[in-house]
């Protein structure tokens, strides 16, 4: 059998969803599908069903924090693996920071239980329907989100560690 | 779930529930992570597990850091086989700055990655002994351990969090010692591990007491994202090494071992068969290992060597530029995989074009793994559970990252 490439994934993926594909660029070789975050169970448990394009394998769920990103500041990343194909691609749903909702996938894939706790304990981003959506590594009276970009490492005593030196320029300072 | 196991759960009578705290059995059981069990009897009905208790921030710390200090972070994810965690990290960066690393390099790395996937299998292969009542066959291996940890010292300077290699290759070339050591070990080795396999890969008792304990089918097993020997061991061949093979391992030829029933016994055979399997690799690897340099032609991350530093304008200008991080990253997003001992380990990667990663995720298998424990061990003994903890090689680190 023919193994399919990014560009027949994302075909396939655009004639069914249409306009629910919001963008998509190929990073390093590997898909990158910007979708509808409202759809994007959808998308998955579809692409699990599909006979050619048969997504079997949830590889990891991620959140990622663009705070200068206004009204789409959180992206949660999918990177699912297709078998039979040997391809892995990614579907992100950006979020805003006042609406930090999706729905939970862990009716399509047990394993994505504690992806999304993870998620949740360092990001905040609600999953609705999740069984049981609770802090999973930090203490559960945490009552922040740490790995939100405004929570800085203190880094007390260097003055040099400041993002300056990071090789970014930022007003903040 | 199968009718026995229907008529266990309808006829506990909650009167005769107990909650009890399991372990301690496994060094982490001390309390590094926790299982309270409800039990009818023997029969464990339910049970919940709490993690974290060693969660040390690694992706928090890793944006903090430039690329050449996340190394010494990934050692302590699954601390008994560093060195893949080590590699698997540098190859991401090698990535996303897209450097071609020279064959010598790929096949020096596969010979570490092998031994460290020997070192992890047998502890935890040992320890499974452990739990079923087996002791002489966990001090045995011991031995055989220590002589890969020699080889690793040799060629790092550390034993057990190891920070091997650098972006680009290698500290250092295999020295004369190792060399000697290897060739040594890998005359020695295969005996005394037959005599170890022997002792307990056909003894009765030690089958009776894996057999069935802990048991999960394939269909369940991809549901919950499993890999590595957990998944082999329930049917399933995949293989990062075979899927999408990384260093040269597309050189090699090895086969991926499958279990039927994914219970202890089929998860010990797995990972008895990969050892076999690591040391037809790592005698492939060297007896073929190509002539060349131990490092990529890569000065704006390797380090120059301290002599020239001392000597060579250039070398001290790059050297400076490495340490004060001035080295120009590209912007990207990658993801690179590599089969750990405990499976598919994974760095998302997502540069901004800064000194340090702006996100960085680590897939850890024993993470997304370990969640299904509840499932596995619902309706058996408690010593089954035992066994069940210690043959799917739950390794704290790597659980909490």
């Amino acid at each position: 059998m023919e193994k399919l490439n990014n560009q027949d994934f994302l075909t396939a993926i655009q004639a069914e969803f249409g306009t629910a594909v919001l963008n998509h660029e190929e990073a390093y070789g590997m898909l990158n599908i910007e979708a509808e975050p409202k759809k994007i169970h959808a998308m998955i448990s579809w692409l699990q069903q599909h006979p050619t394009l048969s997504v079997n394998y949830l590889t990891n769920i991620a959140a990622v924090h663009y705070p200068e990103n206004l009204n789409r500041e959180f992206a949660v990343v999918y990177q699912m693996h297709s078998w039979k194909n040997n391809l892995r691609f990614r579907i992100k749903g950006y979020l805003a920071k006042d609406a930090l909702q999706i729905a939970s996938i862990t009716d399509l894939f047990a394993g994505a239980n504690w992806m999304e706790r993870e998620t949740y304990d360092f990001y905040g981003v609600e999953f609705t329907g999740h069984p049981d959506l609770r802090r999973i590594l930090n203490m559960d009276d945490m009552d922040y989100f740490p790995m939100r970009k405004e929570y800085v490492l203190e880094d007390a005593t260097r003055e040099d560690k400041d993002d300056r030196f990071f090789g970014r320029n930022t007003n903040e300072i | 779930m199968s009718d026995a196991l229907k008529d266990i759960l309808q006829q506990a009578d909650p009167a005769n529930i107990a909650t009890i705290n399991f372990g301690p059995t496994h060094p982490s059981t001390h309390g590094i992570f926790q299982n309270i069990l409800k039990v009818d009897g023997e029969k464990i009905i339910s049970s919940e597990q709490t993690v974290g208790y060693i969660h040390r921030a690694f992706e928090k710390l890793a944006e903090r850091r430039p690329y050449n200090q996340i190394t010494p972070i990934t050692d302590r994810l699954n601390y008994c086989s560093s060195p893949i965690n080590n590699i698997g990290w540098e190859m991401t960066v090698e990535k996303l700055i897209g450097v071609e690393i020279p064959k010598r390099v790929q096949y020096m790395r596969v010979i570490i990655m092998e031994l460290a996937r020997i070192a992890d299998h047998l502890i935890c292969n040992s320890v499974i002994g452990v739990d079923a009542g087996a002791l002489t066959s966990f001090f045995y291996p011991f031995s055989e351990r220590e002589k890969i940890y020699e080889l690793y010292e040799e060629l790092s300077g550390a034993r057990l969090t190891t920070n091997m290699g650098r972006i680009g290759g290698f500290e250092r070339d295999f020295s004369p010692v190792f060399h000697e050591k290897l060739k040594s070990f890998l005359k020695t080795f295969p005996k005394a591990f037959e005599e170890f396999d022997s002792m307990l890969a056909r003894n009765r008792i030690f089958m009776d007491r894996t057999k069935g304990a802990g048991p999960i089918s394939a269909e369940r097993a991809l549901s919950y994202s499993f890999s590595g020997p957990n998944l082999r061991a329930a049917g399933v061949d995949y293989d990062v090494r075979v899927m999408s093979p990384y260093s040269s391992y597309e050189d090699f030829d090895f086969i991926i071992p499958v279990g039927v029933n994914g219970d202890t016994y089929d998860r010990f055979m797995v990972r008895q068969e990969e050892i076999r399997q690591s040391i037809r690799i790592i005698e492939q690897a060297y007896n073929n290992l190509p002539e060349g340099d131990f490092k990529a032609d890569l000065p704006d991350f390797y380090l120059p060597a301290k002599a020239d530093v001392y000597n060579n304008m250039e070398a001290l200008i790059y050297h400076f530029k490495i340490i004060m991080g001035e080295t120009e990253i590209p912007a990207g997003e990658v993801y690179h995989s590599v089969e750990g001992g405990n499976g598919e380990l994974g760095f998302y990667l997502i540069s901004d074009g800064g000194r340090t990663p702006y996100r960085l995720q680590f897939r850890r298998p024993c993470f997304i793994y370990y969640q299904a424990y509840p499932e596995m061990i619902k309706g058996m003994p408690i010593s089954d559970a035992v066994l069940t903890l210690s043959s799917i090689n739950v390794i704290a680190g790597e659980l909490d990252a």
